[in-house]
């Protein structure tokens, strides 16, 4: 049995698959930094830290005219979305009932992704991840308050990483608004923004929750590296005779190899 | 340059996936390679083109390990797969069977849903998100 403890739970196979499912289908769209960074693992719960290659300095050695160093490792941090599901639901379910409740579940889905997106993007100090926008020596650039300026700004953003000798192609990530503004708009002679943007980057743009504006990076590879320890799971913690308690989890770190292949674009 | 080991439009694939694609594109180079240098090597003549040839057919076992090591460890389900065959005595079809047969029922829930970490997991790993 793993720690996610999931046979105890009072859900049939069919149940586990319902909820698999559905938090499959709700995580993937929102998890966009997976589609822009080097995603290496899932290495198993167990896997605790990531290489870094570097180490620090031990003064006090146990031997004099022997010296010492210490390895430095990054930890793995976990993020954990909790939610419920109704038994009463789950018994629905086995008898065909195809609307079940699982709104919960989704909810939940939804802030362990944008968490992620964070944590990528911006950065979780309290566990040593430092984000790409603030690792990203270049100053931020504004997006511009109209869409019909995304093309100048994105532009300017992939000269900025060409001159910086970072090649492509490169990816984009957009906010949850500034993504909106995006697929809505046509430009003159009725092409989409969308396509002229992708022609720009010559690689994807990805609706980004939790991002605020749009960060275009570089796609070459070995530049921003997740490592992943547990992969998204859903694991059990108890339950009594109305309710379920079952939790999202994963297990991960997020190092900045090349801090100058990715610019921050502000809302 | 050609770009054929991409058999989906480049920008949609994840860093993860092209890497894989292009490994396993090298991984065909190097077996073909090593055909091709058998072929080369049952028809020379010369004692010292043969050992250079032999010298050749070398390096490239030598690259078709490294990148199929590397995709077996890319890839788990390829990699307990292979693990019942690779560099076993017997019959390797029996031995391909009884492998598959293996490594496809750990990877499912058993009847309890209890399972280990890898099956439990939702498998979104690196190619999660839709590309717009």
């Amino acid at each position: 049995m793993s720690h996610l403890l999931r046979s105890h739970a009072p859900i049939t196979d069919s149940g586990w698959a319902l909820l698999d499912d559905e938090a499959r289908q709700r995580l993937t769209p929102a998890l966009a930094a997976r589609r822009l960074i080097d995603f290496r693992g899932p290495h198993g719960w167990e896997h605790s830290a990531t290489n870094l290659g570097r180490t620090d300095l031990v003064v006090a050695s146990p031997q004099e005219g022997v010296t010492g160093l210490r390895r430095r490792v990054l930890p793995l941090a976990e993020l954990r979305a909790d939610f419920t599901v109704s038994v009463r639901e789950l018994r629905d379910q086995e008898r065909g009932a195809v609307d079940v409740d699982l709104a919960s579940l989704d909810d939940a889905a939804h802030r362990i992704a944008v968490a992620e997106n964070v944590a990528v993007f911006d950065g979780w100090a309290q566990a040593d991840i430092t984000g790409i926008v603030g690792a990203s020596p270049h100053e931020q650039r504004p997006l511009g308050e109209e869409p019909e300026s995304y093309p100048r700004a994105v532009a300017g953003a992939v000269e900025l990483l060409l001159s910086s000798g970072v090649g492509g192609p490169y990816g984009m990530a957009l906010g949850r608004e500034q993504y909106r503004r995006v697929v809505e708009t046509a430009e003159h002679g009725g092409h989409l923004l969308l396509d002229h943007l992708r022609k720009i980057l010559d690689g994807p743009i990805v609706w980004a929750p939790g991002v605020d504006g749009a960060v275009v990076l570089s796609l070459r590879g070995g530049d921003f590296i997740y490592d992943c320890g547990q992969d998204l799971a859903i694991g059990y913690s108890r339950h009594d005779d109305e309710v379920v308690h079952l939790y999202i989890e994963e297990s991960f770190s997020f190092v900045v190899a090349s801090p100058d292949a990715a610019v921050a674009l502000c809302a | 340059m050609g770009f054929d080991q991409y058999h989906e439009p480049a920008h949609e694939l994840s860093a993860k996936t092209r890497t894989f694609a292009r490994m396993c594109a090298s991984l065909t180079e190097e077996a073909e390679a090593i055909g091709w240098y058998e072929q080369r090597l049952a028809v020379e003549t010369d004692a010292d083109a043969l050992a250079i040839m032999r010298d050749a057919q070398g390096e490239e076992f030598k690259h078709f390990s490294m990148d199929l090591e590397f995709l077996l460890r890319r890839t788990p389900l390829w990699r307990e797969i292979a693990r019942g065959i690779l560099f076993q005595s017997g019959d390797i079809v029996e031995h391909g069977e009884a492998s598959e047969a293996r490594a496809t029922a750990d990877s499912e829930p058993d009847e309890a849903g209890a399972s280990d970490d890898r099956s439990d997991s939702l498998g979104i790993g690196g190619d999660a998100g839709s590309v717009r």
